[in-house]
């Protein structure tokens, strides 16, 4: 196991660093300078200012330079918020993003899981339809539409919660809600698939048989077969929520990640590119390293390294 | 399995600690933000609590004034801070820290004289603060890129300096005495003054910037204001707060108390907010604007930013043909494109001088008004140019490559422009969306044959729009070379420096000749801004270039 781990974690860094060149390769091919007066300058004037941030070196140059200051830690300074440190501004961005990711997380799952038992408890019956009805209109929905029509009707209409703006709790609601249909109805379904097939194994059948009532079978043998393959879907969909959701973050004006990334690809900002990839990077292997734990802890059967 | 749990159980930790660390940060922000929420409602109940809520599309990206070349920092820094001079009403320039200015008979010397003034820190505003922030401006180790553009071939030896090849205390800037600041120009410049309302041109406190080193004008804590509003509070991409500053020289004209800033990107949240009554003001997009424009609260403020198509005449030989380029000029119906495809108050372009931007130095008149229409709506006479066109070049069935750009609008405006030009008989367009950077650098690389561009002035004078095209021009790169044109300008320049009305007779001469006579730019339209004000918001500068707004003497009645 532990052999497993440390096996996982050089993987990781080896993932990290292709990674990391693998985008500051790609990056060199954006269109346009940083310089956010370019129009302007002439070409001695932008040649002084790109002397400045070390654009002027050969680009192997620049990648050596790079890496040797991410090995220490260091992810630079951004060009379009001058001066200002790439960790300083990432670790601003991403909390918010983080937050809704997690809210919205957990609403869905557990909803999303209860939707899906429910449906398969009751098997084509209302409640099974009515369930299936809700996770399609969750999937069908862009998230995007459904912000919209959150926020007129539940923030203008009706004045429950604030329209937008991050000030509180609050104001977490509605991008929370807007972000937690996708995962209700991804748990859902596959709760839902999940638990019709467990339900109908011998060992259920067994179980039924030896007197363990409906609830018994489903809580105690059911769920935990069907949480494999939610597990495997969900942990990159927490990733993707956790990472920012560029449209949600715009009509909610949530300070977020996802923003902020794409503001970074249209100024061409490198160091906040190369420092925002390279977090939603480590964030997405973590957590598929973690999923594979998880596996093993649900079924024990799942071995993870040969010959433990 | 023990060991395996324990394993997980560590791997969990860490994973909470990262996610409490980051959303940690977050909270902190929402917490005190939150703060500033209470503030803003709380305060905002009664006139006499004077707050404004206003919102911004984007994050300040620097308040640093030598670093800052964008529309929004350039507005906080207006807010914040008083240069030399600043704009006052119709964009003339009133006093600020100078109490008044001589200019030498050449032309080329002038000496402001500074009032007692003080930073936010308490320290006095001097001359020295100019000398060091206009020096810094032009360091190229600042790598600011506004200061050497906004004072090379302006300020004596600034373009030598910021090319590195003399010394930064050459500049022509010199603190006489404390309250005396002299400036040495590379040739008279008529609009200097107005220059000087620009944020590149705004003082810096010495000791403080130095102090603060790589921090400085970071954070709110990092900041110093010498003007009506200092900022107390600044959440990075979510919003900031201004508070007047009772240290202003001017604090006794300044009637709001607070301005709360909140970045919203979005278009249709920022009319939620504005409809919740969150914000004051909000601009409107195309498709809000019939659903607004009959509500009191619509105002449309005009810009003084052009948009026109560059044609590229080394490109083609069909843009190299004038006739041809008159012809593209006549076909586009550009009321009916300002009407229905933009829809936000813009008005049609017929020059290279946006209308209400200067006025005629003898008779007051809109240079606009003075110089006309030089460009016409006429399809059966841009039909008959374009037949002899083609006769001249011996083609029938020509296609041209169109650069346009990848936004909605853009998109609608370029598909409209292709259709109106393809009523030139045998002509087809080709259209190519980029983003804004693609098109800057193709434009750079003159590697488009029409494109889809804009501009909008750096000062206050028709200069800022026609000495583009002079021949090698930066930003010229449509190939155009007049030597007669570049003549006239250079002419505006130097020579008649000083005698305004024989320069704008130069400026005259040289649009006519730009867009009536070699038809280098199809003009289109000039930009507007359609927005909702709260009625209760009164006396808020909107101004040409610089700060978009001056809130200086703004004010809530009636709330």
């Amino acid at each position: 196991m532990t052999r497993y781990i440390i096996q996982r974690l050089i993987y990781m860094l080896i993932t990290m660093f292709l990674i990391a060149t693998f985008t500051f390769f790609l990056m060199k091919f954006l269109p346009g300078t940083p310089l956010t007066a370019a129009d302007k300058l002439s070409e001695e004037q932008q040649a002084v200012v790109l002397e400045k941030y070390g654009l002027n070196d050969p680009v192997p140059v620049q990648y050596f330079d790079y890496m040797v200051n991410l090995v220490q830690g260091d992810l630079g300074i951004s060009f379009q918020f001058d001066n200002r440190e790439v960790t300083t501004i990432l670790m601003e961005r991403v909390g918010p993003s983080i937050q809704l990711g997690i809210q919205a997380m957990i609403i869905g799952t557990i909803l999303g899981m209860l939707l899906g038992l429910i449906s398969a408890i009751y098997h084509n019956g209302f409640l099974d339809y009515g369930s299936v009805f809700v996770a399609v209109i969750g999937k069908s929905i862009p998230s995007f539409v459904f912000a919209g029509i959150l926020q007129y009707f539940i923030g203008v209409k009706l004045g429950w919660f604030p329209v937008a703006l991050w000030e509180g709790w609050q104001y977490t609601v509605l991008p929370t809600v807007a972000l937690a249909i996708f995962p209700i109805a991804v748990a859902a379904r596959f709760m839902r698939t999940e638990m019709l097939e467990v339900m109908g194994s011998d060992y259920i059948t067994t179980a039924r048989a030896k007197g363990v009532n409906k609830f018994g079978v489903v809580f105690k043998h059911g769920v935990r077969n069907a949480l494999i393959p939610l597990i495997t879907v969900l942990g990159p969909l927490a990733v993707s929520l956790m990472t920012g959701t560029l449209v949600i973050e715009n009509i909610f004006a949530v300070p977020g990640i996802g923003e902020q990334f794409v503001k970074a690809v249209n100024t061409n900002d490198f160091p906040i590119i190369m420092g925002t990839t390279l977090l939603l990077a480590f964030l997405f292997i973590f957590i598929i390293l973690v999923i594979d734990l998880l596996y093993g802890v649900i079924d024990p059967r799942i071995r993870l390294a040969e010959g433990e | 399995m023990k060991k395996t749990n324990w394993l997980l159980l560590v791997l969990a930790l860490v994973l909470s600690m990262f996610l409490a660390a980051c959303s940690g940060g977050g909270d902190e922000g929402s917490s005190s933000s939150g703060d500033s929420g209470s503030d803003s409602s709380g305060d905002a109940s009664g006139d006499s609590k004077q707050v404004l809520n206003i919102m911004d599309s984007a994050e300040i990206p620097t308040m640093d004034a030598s670093l800052a070349t964008d529309a929004v920092a350039f507005q906080f820094l207006g807010s914040t801070m008083d240069g030399l001079y600043r704009l006052g009403e119709n964009a003339q320039p009133e006093p600020g820290i100078a109490e008044e200015s001589e200019v030498s008979d050449d032309g080329m010397t002038w000496t402001f004289h500074l009032r007692d003034a003080k930073w936010s820190n308490g320290d006095p505003v001097t001359a020295n603060d100019f000398v060091y922030a206009w020096q810094r401006a032009v360091n190229p180790d600042t790598g600011s890129e506004y200061g050497p553009y906004m004072m090379g071939g302006v300020i004596k030896n600034a373009t030598a300096i910021s090319n590195g090849e003399k010394p930064v205390d050459q500049l022509g800037v010199e603190a006489v005495d404390e309250h005396t600041f002299k400036v040495t120009l590379e040739k008279p410049i008529p609009y200097f003054k107005s220059l000087t309302t620009f944020g590149t041109f705004l003082p810096l406190n010495k000791k403080f910037v130095e102090e603060k080193g790589d921090k400085y004008a970071l954070e709110a804590d990092t900041l110093l204001s010498n003007g009506p509003f200092k900022i107390t509070e600044w959440n990075h991409g979510e919003g900031w707060t201004l508070k007047k500053n009772e240290d202003y020289w001017d604090a006794d004209n300044v009637k709001l108390n607070q301005i709360n800033v909140k970045v919203v990107k979005d278009t249709a949240t920022g009319v939620n907010l504005y409809e919740t009554g969150e914000v004051d003001r909000v601009n409107l997009s195309a498709e809000f604007v019939d659903q607004y424009r009959s509500s009191d609260d619509f105002k449309v403020e005009e810009e003084p930013t052009l948009f026109y198509l560059k044609l590229n005449q080394k490109a083609n030989d069909v843009l190299g043909n004038v006739k041809a380029r008159k012809a593209m000029q006549m076909v586009i119906d550009r009321q009916s494109m300002v009407d229905v495809i933009l829809n936000n108050g813009s008005i049609p372009a017929d020059g290279d001088i946006p209308k209400n931007f200067v006025k005629d130095p003898e008779s007051g008149k809109d240079f606009r008004e003075v110089n006309g229409e030089l460009v016409s709506y006429d399809v059966d006479k841009a039909k008959q140019l374009w037949n002899e066109a083609k006769e001249e070049l011996g083609k029938d069935k020509i296609t041209l490559e169109y650069l346009g750009g990848d936004t909605e609008t853009a998109k609608n405006l370029d598909a409209y422009i292709k259709d109106q030009l393809e009523q030139l008989d045998g002509l087809t367009v080709k259209v190519t969306s980029v983003p804004f950077k693609e098109r800057l650098q193709r434009d750079t690389n003159m590697n488009y044959q029409i494109q889809n561009a804009g501009w909008g002035p750096d000062y206050i004078d028709p200069n800022t729009f026609l000495n583009m095209w002079v021949t090698d021009g930066a930003n010229n790169k449509t190939g155009y070379s007049s030597k007669e044109y570049d003549q006239l300008i250079e002419q505006a320049g130097n020579e008649y420096a000083l005698e305004p009305e024989k320069r704008f007779e130069n400026f005259y001469k040289a649009e006519k000749m730009l867009i009536q006579d070699d038809a280098v730019l199809v003009p289109l339209y000039q930009r507007a801004r359609a927005q909702l004000w709260k009625p209760y918001v009164k006396d808020v500068q909107v101004n040409p270039m610089g700060p978009d707004y001056s809130y200086k003497h703004a004010y809530i009645e009636g709330k």
